[in-house]
């Protein structure tokens, strides 16, 4: 008992030294991560004041974030606004994958987000998908970082 | 790609069944390599220079002699010997070598041949002497055109790789692959074909449009890829003869991951749509299509056994991408891989006996071999990044691609073409004008 008691206090202490040095490497990137999708700006463009052009996402995942959502529904209502304006959602997927896969997870990402305009009453006919896959990266860097902001999808206006 | 009319005669009809002493073992790492003495090839008097384009070849007999050393010192089962130290006259050793003299710079083999060029026509002919125990044990001779010499090389390197190895060859092969060039962010990407060694390099397309994932036919003349053609990223079908190209099938949506079927007459592919990525076949001949997987995951990568019955792909129906095999209607799909990591890019090896693949685990990637029901699993080489291997088509060699770190300017990155050996030894650096990735391995083009 005794002996397992130990390594309990062991694991809390490693535990404890993890948690510790995590926070260290989160500030140093003073936000821009959380857990592994971009919450920064760096690349971000707009497609008029107040409404980002892309989302970002998680490792192999083609899940929405809260603040994915906040932006999309922001791009949606300027989508009502802009009735006679098309788009195209590029899907992106970072360097850490095979090529076909990542074609697949950018073409998945792109209709999460298709999807999510869709429920805001944009029309599928006015949004086109494309993946690029890994192809087609905002920053070069090959680090934790660069990968996700290169795991994203963005909307561009078509005409 | 000109046709080649190649005529094949046994000069002498060897009796292939006597024993000979000299062998190479290839299932194993080779740390031995045989030492073997290729004589350049005699060229009879007469003979014309051979002119291509700007490029005047002399003495095609010595030329020939060295592609053959090349392929055989890349191989890694071959120790091809200095020619300095040769003593023998090539004329001469062809005729008959004198076998003291070969042995004292320790070659155990040794090959010997004379070519002659007339206007529209070379013949060659070689001969395989087995130093040791001092006979012939192979002799060949071709006639073609004379811009074909390369090949007449390979082919020689491939039947005398044969003969000491009891496998076939793979020299007179081609490789289809992704020239790349440009800013990381931004490449240029062209489809390029080469001769297996590198040489005789053609772009076949100009670089307008991203392409990816190039895969030969088993009847080599067809390649199928992916186009990003007037943005919409479909498979295509390129006869590398006639350089016609059309799109396969009318998908309404992104097609891509092509590979042919082992007959060639079907086109297997991942069609996504909505989100979701599934495996379809075109039959080339009816047009007709056929959708294989029914599932709400990814489904990519597909690969035919070479007898047609199975298929291996990637899948990320788990949960993350793992690879399954299933039957070519789509039925009894298993799961193969229960490995720590992820598992991409199955291949399915030309003999039958094996799946390549691309592993991923802790952030690094292995290029590895299995047996099709997953057991056995090998990894052949770690690397930061590396994927998409294609066989040899004696199943012996991989090709992939590797890719190298870079800094957010793109400051060191490359992707260059590399091959291994089923051992996992002779990793070697295919050399390319440019970078390169996606290669795909013809079949033999002489059969």
């Amino acid at each position: 008992m005794n002996y397992s008691k130990n390594i309990k206090n062991l694991t809390l202490v490693i535990l404890a030294s993890f948690v510790l040095s995590a926070c260290a490497s989160t500030t140093k990137q003073a936000g821009k991560m959380q857990s592994d999708v971009y919450t920064g700006s760096d690349t971000v463009k707009f497609l008029a004041t107040g409404v980002k052009d892309r989302v970002f996402f998680a490792t192999n995942k083609s899940t929405l974030t809260t603040a994915s959502r906040d932006t999309l529904r922001k791009q949606a209502a300027y989508m009502r606004k802009k009735k006679d304006l098309k788009f195209v959602i590029e899907g992106h997927a970072d360097e850490r994958g095979t090529r076909e896969y990542n074609i697949a997870i950018g073409e998945r990402r792109a209709n999460a987000v298709k999807d999510y305009l869709m429920t805001y009453g944009i029309s599928g006919s006015r949004l086109s998908v494309i993946s690029y896959g890994k192809e087609r990266p905002v920053n070069s860097g090959s680090n934790p970082l660069a990968w996700s902001q290169n795991r994203r999808s963005v909307t561009i206006k078509a005409n | 790609m000109k046709k080649l009319i190649l005529i094949i005669f046994y000069l002498l009809l060897f009796n292939s069944k006597s024993i000979a002493l000299v062998e190479v073992d290839i299932t194993r790492g080779n740390l031995n390599p045989l030492p073997i003495a290729v004589s350049p090839l005699y060229v009879e008097p007469g003979s014309k220079d051979i002119k291509l384009g700007n490029e005047t070849i002399k003495n095609v007999g010595e030329e020939i002699s060295k592609v053959i050393e090349k392929n055989f010192r890349r191989s890694g089962l071959f120790n091809p010997l200095k020619k300095e130290s040769f003593v023998q006259k090539p004329d001469i050793a062809h005729a008959k070598p004198r076998f003291e003299d070969w042995k004292l710079i320790k070659a155990q083999a040794l090959v010997t041949g004379k070519v002659i060029i007339t206007e529209n026509k070379l013949r060659a002919e070689f001969r395989l002497w087995d130093v040791i125990a001092a006979k012939e044990m192979v002799a060949l001779a071709f006639s073609t055109t004379p811009d074909n010499w390369r090949r007449v090389a390979h082919i020689i390197s491939d039947k005398i790789y044969q003969r000491l190895t009891g496998e076939t060859g793979y020299f007179d092969t081609r490789i289809i692959y992704v020239s790349e060039t440009g800013p990381k962010t931004q490449r240029y990407k062209k489809l390029a074909i080469m001769d297996q060694d590198g040489a005789n390099v053609k772009y076949l397309t100009l670089g307008n449009e991203l392409v990816l994932t190039p895969r030969f036919s088993p009847k080599n003349q067809l390649v199928t890829y992916l186009s990003y053609f007037r943005n919409l990223p479909r498979v295509y079908l390129l006869d590398i003869e006639t350089g016609v190209q059309e799109v396969v099938g009318d998908f309404p949506g992104m097609t891509f991951s092509p590979r042919f079927s082992p007959d060639g007459k079907k086109i297997i592919m991942s069609f996504a749509k909505d989100g979701n990525s599934e495996i379809y076949t075109m039959n080339l001949e009816t047009r007709m299509v056929e959708k294989i997987t029914e599932h709400t995951s990814i489904d990519t990568s597909p690969s035919y056994s070479p007898d047609g019955k199975l298929i291996c792909f990637n899948s990320d129906r788990s949960g993350l991408q793992q690879i399954y095999v299933m039957r070519s209607d789509g039925s009894n799909v298993k799961r193969i891989t229960f490995g720590k990591g992820l598992y991409g890019t199955p291949v399915w090896s030309p003999r039958g006996d094996l799946i390549a693949f691309t592993k991923v685990h802790k952030g690094k990637f292995y290029i590895g071999v299995m047996r099709p029901d997953g057991s056995g699993e090998r990894l052949l080489t770690e690397n930061f990044y590396q994927e998409a291997p294609s066989w040899a088509p004696n199943g012996r060699v991989l090709i992939f691609y590797r890719e190298t770190k870079s800094d957010s300017e793109g400051k060191g990155f490359s992707a260059k073409l590399w091959s291994i050996d089923l051992t996992g030894y002779n990793e070697r650096l295919i050399d390319t004008e440019t970078d390169g990735s996606d290669p795909s391995w013809s079949s033999l083009l002489s059969k």
